[in-house]
Parts: C-alpha cells; sequence; structure tokens
C-alpha cells in the first residue's frame, strides 16, 4: 500500500502521525514493516537487546481499532523503542548487564506508562553501555553497537543502540537516558537529533538509576519536531520521583515556529580551542553561521570553570552511582553466584561476575571518593565546582538566550579506540557533561560531515528552556538537510 | 559502687512512628504480617525505584521537638548510610547525617539523690528501619523478611549526661511516656517499636578525657538497660583496675547470664560513607509548620503532673503513678469530674484496685473493664455509705466480671450497708446476748476482745453493718455497765 | 600518586566486589590514574561556596499518610530463585 508516498521507514515520527490519521497505510502495516527492517539489519549493527515482535504487531492492531473508533492518543499507533534501562512490565529490562540478564521487570517506568497511554506501540529494547556507563556502547555484557556510518566505529554511548536504530531507519525514533551526554553524544555521532530536557522534566520513576543527580530520560529522533513531539508525551510532574519537577507542559511543537531572529546565541571561545578535532570545528562555525544569517547574534561567553567539568562530573557521578548499585547483590533480583560458601563470598561473587570492568571501576572509584579521609578532599570539593559551573551557566544565561558549540570533540572513533585509558574515554564528553552538572537543558543537531562522518552542533538553554532550543534546532533544520542524509545501506 | 570512678552513658533510643504506611513509600506498617507481604518495590530496593516522603513523619518528628523543648530545623537532609546486610535492600539505609530534623533539646529527671537533673538531647533524626533476619531455624540459610524494611524511626540521641545505670533509666522512661503521649509511637518493646543502645565509658573522677566507651546492643526493657549497664561499668572498672584497656567495641546483653558478650559479627568499623541522598530533596519547615505543629502538642506529662498537684491536692508520688499514661491521666480526670470531691479516693482506687485487675488480667487501661463513669458511682456508694469500703472490693470484682453497674450488683446481691443506727443495735445486742463470758471478759479489762466483739457483729450482718458504727456502738454497749 | 594494594583491596571488600588477581594489578593502575585525575580539583579555590546536591533549587514534597501498595509478593519473588515460604534466603550468617 506504500504507492506514491515515501518509504515508511524514511518518515519522520510527525509524518507518520499523518499518514496514519488520514488511513494511507495502519499501524500494523507501519510495525511490519520495521520488524522486518530490525530483521534485516540489526545483527550488523547489534541495536536491540530484545525485540518484541508479536506484542508490537498485537497493538498496532489494537491501535488501528481504536483509530477506527476515533480514540486517538498523542502517539496512537506510533512505534517506539525504549533504551533497556527503562523497566518495563512482563519484559526483560537487563540495562546492558549481566547482572539483569533475566530480569523481568515487575512494573513500567514513568516514561513507558506515559508513551503507551498516549498509545505509542514498543518494538523493543535497546542495547546500551552497561548500567549507562560508557561513551561508546562497548560496555554492554551483551556486545557492542556499530555505528551505522562506519560499522567499525562506534555509535557513541551510553544510548548507542537508540541512536544506530534511528540512524539506520530501524525505528523512526527512541528513548535513551543523559547522564553525562549519553544521549547528546550518540546522537552527533550518528546525524540525529538528541534531545536532553531539564533536570526533573521527565519522571525518573522506573529508569534505572546511573548517577541520581544527573540522570535524566529523554530522545533520540530524527528531527526536532518529532524530539518536540515526544517530549509533550513524556514530560510533567511524577508525584513517584521526588526529584520531579511541577512545572506546566506545553505544546512543544507548538513553539517550534518561534523565528531565530534576535536569538542571542553564545559562543565559549574555549570549545575552539585544542581538543576539538579542526574539521568539527570548521562544521560547527558553519553551522553557527547558518543561525547568525537567519537573524540571531553570537556573543562571545566565558565559563571559566567548565575545564573542571570532566573530573567534577566523575567525582559525583560515580560516588551516586557507588551507592545505587548497592542493591544488586543476588538477593531478591539479578544474577547470584553459585555455592555461595558464606555472605561476603556470596555478595563479591555476585557483583564481581554480574559486573563489567567498567561499572566495577566507577563503583570502586565512586566509594573510593566517598569514603573516610577523602570525602572533603574529593565529593565535597566537587559538589563545591558543581556549584560554580551551575553559577557559570547562570551568569551567562543572563547575556544570552542559548549558548551553542559541538557536541563532541571528534566524529565517531574506531570500536577498540578508548578502551584502554579511561580517562581518555570520559574525555569525549567535555562539551556536554557540564550541561548535566548544572541540569540545563540540552539538544544536539545534525550539523555536517567530517570524512563522511557525521558532526553535531550542541544548543544548550537555562532551566525549562526546551521550546527556545527545540524552536532554534527546528529552524536550522529548516535551512540545512544535514539530517536527511541516509547512511549507506540503510536508505 | 566504686566511687574513684566516674560513670558516663549516652543513650540512643530508636522508636517506631507509628504511622500507617512507610517512610518513604506507600506500603503498610502493621505489625505481625506474613513475610514480605508488606514490602513493595521501593522498601525491596527494585531497580529504578525512588522515595517520597510521609508528611506524617515530619510531623511526628516536629512534635517530639517542641515536647523536648528542641530546635526543629528548618532545613534539614536525607543522606544515605551506606553497608551491605541482607536486611538492607539498597546496600544503604536512608537516614540523617549532618543536618538532622531536630537539634539541642533537653528533658528533665530526677538524678540519683532525687534532684532535678538536666539531660541534653544532641539530636533526634529521622531513617528508615531495616528488615527482619532470622538466623535459626534452617542448616544452611538466614530467612530474609523486609516487611520491616522502611518504617519510619526517630533515633533520639542523648548528651553523654547520665552518670548511673538508674539515671539511664529514668530518662528512658520519661522518653517512652513522652513518645506516647504525642502519640507518635506505641513504645512496645516487645515488637521492637521501642529500642534502646547505650554508650558506657568510666573515668576517674575529675578527670576531662572521656574514657574508652563501649556500646551495649539488645536492651528491650528498663530492667535489662540498668542490669546491663550496672554489669558492662563494673567489667570496665575490673578491667582498668587490672591494668588493661576497654575495648572500643560492641558488646549485646545476654539476659539469660545478666552479663555483656562482645558481638562476633561486627567486623572492621564501618566505614559508611555517609552522603545527601540525591534522589530526596532538602526538607524545608517554616514558622507557620511548626506551629501549627506545636498546636497539636497534648499537655505533657511534667506539666500534667504539676497540675494534678495543685488542682487535685494528690502528693506528687500519686501524681507521678498518674500520669505515667495519658491514658491512665485521661481516666482518673474521667472519674473524677463524675466524682468531684475526693480526687484522693479515685487516686487510690486507680492506682490499688484498678490496677491490680488490669495486671492481672494483663489489660491496657484502655481496655479497662471498668470505666471512669462506672467507677465513679462506685466510689460515690462508698463516699454515701450505702456499702462499706469492705464490700466495694467484692461489688468492684463483679463489676469487673461484667455483672453490671455497682447499683445493680448492690441491689442484686442485697449488699446494702446496714447503718441504721437502730438495726446495728439490735445485732450488737444479738451478739452480746449470745457470748456473756466474752462480755465478761471484756468488762473485767480484757479489751482486745473488741475485734472479737466487732467480727462477730459483722458475721451476723453477713458482713453489711458499718464497721465504724459498729465499733461505736459496741464501746458504748460494752463500756455500759 | 599510586594507589597502594591495600587501599585498592579495602576499596574492593567495601563494594562487595571480587577483583580477579590477573586484573588487580591493572584496577590498581587504572584507579590511580582516574584519582590523578581529580587532583586538579584541588587548584580552585572554593572556601565559601555552598556544595550543590541538586542542580535546581527545589525543597521535598511531602505525601499524605495512606497505604497505596498492595501485596504483590508472589509475582515479585518469581524474580528471585531463593526464596522459602516468603522469605527470602542467603548464606547463613553467624552473628
Amino acid at each position: 500500500m506504500v504507492g506514491q508516498q515515501q518509504a515508511l521507514h524514511t518518515q519522520t515520527l510527525a509524518e507518520l502521525a499523518k499518514g496514519l490519521l488520514n488511513a494511507e497505510f495502519s499501524s500494523y502495516e507501519l510495525v511490519e514493516c520495521l520488524l522486518s527492517r530490525i530483521e534485516e539489519h540489526d545483527s550488523s549493527l547489534n541495536a536491540f537487546i530484545s525485540v518484541m515482535a508479536e506484542q508490537a504487531l498485537t497493538d498496532a492492531a489494537a491501535s488501528d481499532k481504536a483509530r477506527a473508533k476515533g480514540e486517538v492518543g498523542l502517539l496512537g499507533g506510533l512505534p517506539i523503542v525504549h533504551k533497556d534501562i527503562f523497566c518495563t512490565k512482563g519484559i526483560l529490562t537487563t540495562c546492558g548487564s549481566r547482572m539483569l540478564e533475566n530480569f523481568i521487570s515487575p512494573y513500567d517506568a514513568s516514561v513507558v506508562e506515559q508513551l503507551s497511554s498516549a498509545g505509542a506501540v514498543i518494538l523493543g529494547k535497546t542495547n546500551m553501555d552497561e548500567f549507562a556507563m560508557g561513551s561508546s556502547n562497548e560496555t554492554s555484557y551483551f556486545g557492542p553497537v556499530r555505528n551505522p556510518w562506519d560499522i567499525e566505529r562506534t555509535p557513541g554511548g551510553s544510548s548507542g543502540g537508540s541512536a544506530a536504530a534511528v540512524a539506520a531507519r530501524l525505528v523512526p525514533v527512541a528513548t535513551g537516558t543523559d547522564t553525562g551526554g549519553s544521549i547528546r553524544q550518540p546522537a552527533a555521532l550518528t546525524n540525529t537529533v538528541g534531545l536532553k530536557p531539564t533536570y526533573g522534566r521527565v519522571s525518573r520513576y522506573g529508569m534505572i538509576a546511573f548517577a541520581s543527580s544527573l540522570d535524566q530520560a529523554g530522545v533520540i529522533t530524527r528531527t526536532a519536531e518529532d524530539a518536540a513531539m515526544l517530549l509533550t508525551a513524556m514530560a510533567g510532574f511524577d508525584e513517584r520521583d521526588s526529584t520531579s519537577v511541577d512545572h506546566p507542559v506545553p505544546d512543544y511543537v507548538e513553539s517550534l515556529t518561534r523565528p531565530l531572529q534576535g536569538l542571542r546565541i553564545g559562543i565559549i571561545q574555549q570549545h575552539f580551542d585544542s581538543g576539538l578535532d579542526e574539521k568539527c570545528a570548521s562544521r560547527v562555525k558553519d553551522a553557527l553561521n547558518v543561525l547568525e544569517q537567519q537573524g540571531a547574534s553570537l556573543i562571545e561567553i566565558d565559563l571559566p570553570n567548565l575545564d573542571l567539568s570532566v573530573p567534577t562530573y566523575y567525582v559525583v557521578a560515580t560516588a551516586e552511582c557507588s551507592s545505587n548499585l548497592s542493591r544488586f547483590d543476588g538477593v531478591r533480583f539479578g544474577y547470584r553466584a553459585d555455592d555461595a560458601k558464606d555472605l561476603l563470598d556470596l555478595y563479591c561473587r555476585s557483583r564481581g561476575n554480574g559486573f563489567g570492568v567498567e561499572v566495577k571501576r566507577r563503583i570502586m572509584t565512586g566509594t573510593y571518593v566517598l569514603s573516610a579521609g577523602y570525602y572533603d578532599a574529593y565529593y565535597l570539593k566537587a559538589q563545591k565546582v558543581r556549584q560554580l559551573i551551575s553559577q557559570d551557566f547562570k551568569n551567562a544565561f543572563e547575556k544570552v538566550d542559548v549558548i551553542a558549540g559541538p557536541t563532541t570533540p571528534t566524529p565517531a572513533f574506531p570500536l577498540g579506540d578508548k578502551m584502554d585509558n579511561p580517562i581518555t574515554m570520559y574525555l569525549n564528553d567535555i562539551y556536554t557533561i557540564g550541561v548535566n552538572l548544572a541540569g540545563l537543558p540540552g539538544i544536539s543537531v545534525p550539523c555536517g560531515f567530517v570524512d563522511d562522518l557525521p558532526v553535531g552542533l550542541q544548543i544548550i538553554g537555562p532551566h525549562f528552556a526546551e521550546e527556545t532550543i527545540l524552536a532554534c534546532a527546528h529552524q536550522y533544520q529548516q535551512y540545512t538537510n544535514w539530517h536527511q542524509r541516509c547512511p549507506e545501506g540503510y536508505e | 559502687m566504686n566511687s574513684a570512678w566516674e560513670v558516663v552513658i549516652g543513650l540512643e533510643i530508636h522508636t517506631q512512628l507509628a504511622t500507617i504506611s512507610k517512610i518513604f513509600s506507600g506500603a503498610p506498617t502493621k505489625y505481625g504480617a506474613s513475610p514480605n507481604t508488606q514490602a513493595c518495590l521501593v522498601d525491596l530496593g527494585y531497580p529504578g525505584v525512588l522515595p517520597v516522603l510521609n508528611a506524617e513523619v515530619v510531623r511526628m518528628a516536629c512534635k517530639f521537638g517542641l515536647a523536648v523543648n528542641a530546635r526543629v530545623a528548618s532545613r534539614c537532609v536525607f543522606a544515605r548510610k551506606n553497608y551491605f546486610y541482607p536486611d538492607l535492600p539498597k546496600g544503604y539505609q536512608i537516614s540523617q547525617y549532618e543536618l538532622p530534623i531536630v537539634h539541642d533539646g533537653e528533658l528533665i529527671i530526677k538524678g540519683d539523690k532525687g534532684e532535678d537533673k538536666r539531660v541534653g538531647i544532641t539530636r533526634a533524626h529521622l531513617e528508615e528501619d531495616a528488615g527482619k533476619s532470622i538466623h535459626e531455624g534452617l542448616d544452611r540459610s538466614s530467612r530474609i523478611d523486609l516487611n520491616r524494611a522502611g518504617t519510619p524511626l526517630l533515633e533520639i540521641v542523648s548528651e553523654p549526661d547520665i552518670r548511673s545505670a538508674k539515671e539511664a533509666v529514668a530518662y528512658m522512661r520519661k522518653i517512652h511516656s513522652i513518645v506516647r503521649y504525642l502519640e507518635i509511637s506505641d513504645g512496645n518493646m516487645q515488637e521492637g517499636s521501642f529500642r534502646c543502645d547505650a554508650n558506657v565509658s568510666v573515668r576517674p573522677h575529675g578527670q576531662d578525657k572521656l574514657g574508652t566507651r563501649s556500646e551495649l546492643k539488645n536492651l528491650n526493657s528498663f530492667r535489662f538497660v540498668e542490669k546491663a549497664i550496672n554489669f558492662e561499668i563494673e567489667r570496665q572498672i575490673n578491667v582498668l583496675e587490672d591494668g588493661g584497656e576497654v575495648a572500643q567495641e560492641t558488646r549485646f546483653y545476654d539476659s539469660d547470664q545478666d552479663e555483656t558478650r562482645a558481638m562476633r559479627s561486627k567486623e572492621e568499623a564501618n566505614d559508611y560513607r555517609y552522603f545527601p541522598d540525591p534522589d530526596l530533596l532538602p526538607v524545608e519547615l517554616d514558622e507557620a509548620f511548626i506551629a501549627e505543629v506545636k498546636k497539636t502538642l497534648p499537655e505533657l506529662p511534667d506539666a500534667k503532673q504539676t497540675r494534678f498537684v495543685k488542682q487535685y491536692k494528690l502528693r506528687a508520688a500519686d501524681a507521678e503513678i498518674l500520669t505515667v499514661s495519658r491514658a491512665v491521666a485521661d481516666y482518673f480526670e474521667a472519674t473524677v469530674a463524675a466524682f468531684k470531691d475526693h480526687p484522693k479516693i479515685a487516686a487510690n482506687w486507680i492506682t490499688g484496685n484498678l490496677s491490680a485487675a488490669l495486671n492481672r488480667d494483663e489489660l491496657d487501661i484502655t481496655d479497662s473493664k471498668v470505666n471512669p463513669v462506672d467507677l465513679a458511682e462506685l466510689l460515690s456508694r462508698i463516699q454515701d455509705r450505702t456499702i462499706s469500703g469492705k464490700m466495694a472490693k467484692e461489688v468492684f470484682e463483679a463489676m469487673w466480671a461484667d455483672k453490671g453497674s455497682a447499683d445493680e450488683i448492690i441491689e442484686a446481691k442485697g449488699m446494702r450497708q446496714i447503718t441504721d443506727s437502730s438495726a446495728i443495735e439490735k445485732i450488737v445486742n444479738i451478739v452480746l446476748a449470745k457470748n456473756p463470758n466474752q462480755v465478761e471478759q471484756y468488762r473485767a479489762g480484757k479489751e482486745k476482745l473488741l475485734g472479737f466483739f466487732v467480727g462477730q457483729v459483722m458475721k451476723e450482718s453477713g458482713g453489711k453493718a458499718n464497721p465504724s458504727q459498729v465499733n461505736r456502738v459496741l464501746k458504748a454497749y460494752l463500756n455500759k455497765d | 600518586m599510586s594507589l597502594n594494594k591495600e587501599l585498592v583491596q579495602h576499596i574492593a571488600t567495601l563494594a562487595r566486589l571480587q577483583l580477579e588477581e590477573d586484573d588487580f594489578d591493572d584496577v590498581v593502575v587504572k584507579l590511580s590514574s582516574i584519582v590523578d585525575f581529580f587532583d586538579q580539583l584541588q587548584q580552585i579555590p572554593t572556601d565559601n561556596v555552598e556544595p550543590m546536591a541538586h542542580p535546581l533549587h527545589q525543597a521535598q514534597r511531602l505525601h499524605p499518610d495512606v497505604v497505596t501498595e498492595i501485596n504483590e509478593r508472589d509475582a515479585i519473588q518469581t524474580n528471585s530463585s531463593t526464596v522459602q515460604d516468603g522469605f527470602y534466603l542467603v548464606p547463613k550468617v553467624i552473628e
């Protein structure tokens, strides 16, 4: 029934929504199409941990029936995949880890509930760095994810599976989580849009915790418009999450048309110093020029403490995760070592075997920075520097409306490249991390290619300015078509 | 006790707050449920779950702070206390560390010499209880029940101002009384809703520096607290006098052997790695909130005791007994309201006969088989001499056994006291006539026989004659010549 | 500054993580490099700066004291293979 229309898998969520409404195709057909694409292509990408083909088709059929009766949710019949960090009731939820290899969640995360209530059909759970710890999706127990732009390269992480699936047009949109850049960085490396909302904008209930004061749920899509659609359905106050903010949810799609005219964009000179690949810098500068041409003004700003954001982040994040992961002890759920001779053995072997190298490394680091004698020098210190970094952003936002710059220092790097030195890996997040420390919203949008590899432009806003950054990204996408380019072999 | 040594004691009391649901989740807190039927996903520490805060817990802690003259923090923070144990599902306990909800309070108790003594309360903070581990019963496994995990606790820490086991018990009793008065805890030590740990050390008199302290755990009755502390004091003094050193350790009290022993399972000093819980925000309490809570404070034990002495002219000791619990105090006042003029008599009956009956049947005063109004009626009948004091005891027992009200029983059993002078004189004459020898002996000087005659009159009257009248008439008739 | 082996073993024990002997040296090296990386933080003066535990300034909301959870023990316990009569089992602890 495809006929004149554009192939289903190449359509954006917004286009698919219209198509369903106009009965150009059914949800069942759409889901069927995507499931076969997943089957065809995922072996080369390993983007999925679970595919729920049968359930998805059942749900799609049900949604078609409902639509025929006039019952249409915001996302009725539209396909979605969830990063395997979101608990899905009755469905395997692994968090990319051996520890939860067989864990069937007894409940749905709030994000899952909200999207399902809006009518979205879940096709599967995507691969990710183990417990969201990583920037290349190479720490997953279920094998690395490959970048559809070059399968010898990583798609970034930790939401690598979601990014690869969307980039390869296996699905139009996916959920992800971002603690230090885990949505924005893979989006930049895969030519997709990655949105991390303000901390507290989206509920964390049911999202397996890595670093509680930094984690935020978001989306990976191909357009800012799609991201806006999803955010409208996902955002909102949740009384089960004490850190959830009771802030009204606007229609983010409506405000996309805000013009760039008059927008004050802050540029951080430090960003363009050493560390940033020259060609990437060039793409980013071109993008900024496009914005300027459309009436935005570029204003130089300084974030004096930004240099310390990576060490600050790693102290805080590892401290929080070392505690968050203590619940994985083999007693009530999860991997349990056999024939434990005593309690200590049960704990040490269940956790020693259940967790991968990077996770253990971060737990150890976190335990260290919180331990007696070191707390003041590391954890307390980092919290103070975090305050300074947040203050820097606050000061900057008195002069500008958004801050823009590169999302990552380089394009996608080869698999195995950075696994030897953890710090080299950590420095990948240098442009994204400060945003999490300050709890700000940020979006990465495709802005060009370097040696056929995608480059991302990051736009950061003050708290609850998702409308502003989405509009900025959307307008940019009206004047460019980077985001429409498809990786070879996945057309 | 050896007076060369000074004892320094600090008490840590954990009291379970009597909320319907848990501190950080909506699971129920009822005692005695089947294992793991009251542990929801949040209590079990499942992946992805988050804590929320029970308002009533905050109010109760605030009430306590106000009752002990403490500061209620305008901002307090929850912190994670990290350690691994099977009854601690998350691998950390949510507690409070640097910024507790209540701090700098005090309690006045009676010191060893009967003087008023001030014991400082350093802080009281909120935390969640752990589950229960059962180590006996199975060969190779311990069994874990997480129903209790997440029950709210208020940990009350005293300054090390206490100087003896007796003072320790007095402090503990006072706290126990207060939390029950405030209705924030049922204080049930058998069920574990009121637990006490004691930090005990000794030092030579006059020395400033504190001695090494040991922590005593498993003190679940007032008696055990006193015994355990006394044992420990002696033990430490003996160690020091023998030239040894007191080890800083945790010891538990074995009530069967009446001794404290070092706990084997306490491994190397735990590094709890406290840090502010990122899943919970700082709790901010403004003046309005605290003022609202203040309005709900009941009259507290000390104030009530003082008032009872003044208003009802009771002895301090009686007032103290009557105000140990609000329920007893309320019972007393309800009785007095219906039996206005003789509060002392009411006090005696409540601390005497009523108390005995309650103890015998293991009842709480709120389940008393005789209510204040009915007791008041009984007391009125004594007062108006319908029955004698002795008869009243019988009537009381019958009332207790559900045989009816005082009046009904008196009527049914024909127990009306004989107070009519002529009736008594009649009986006295009968008795004197029946016992001429004794009459003669009495008149000859054996005055002790009065008791015999009284007994005979009482017997003859079926116990109904008013004893003091009988006495008077007998004397009059016997001394007649 | 290299972390010494005893400290690393102590941390592993605190965190209840069994480390393979073969990997142990590498763990010490990598952890040391990470800790060294953190030392940059000492450069910056933070004397009167408030530590930031949460990125937004909010206060904790309070929930009413009502029971909202029903007993789902049996469904939940399908996730654990070591339960008996409703109890979770662990290797016996001697106290």
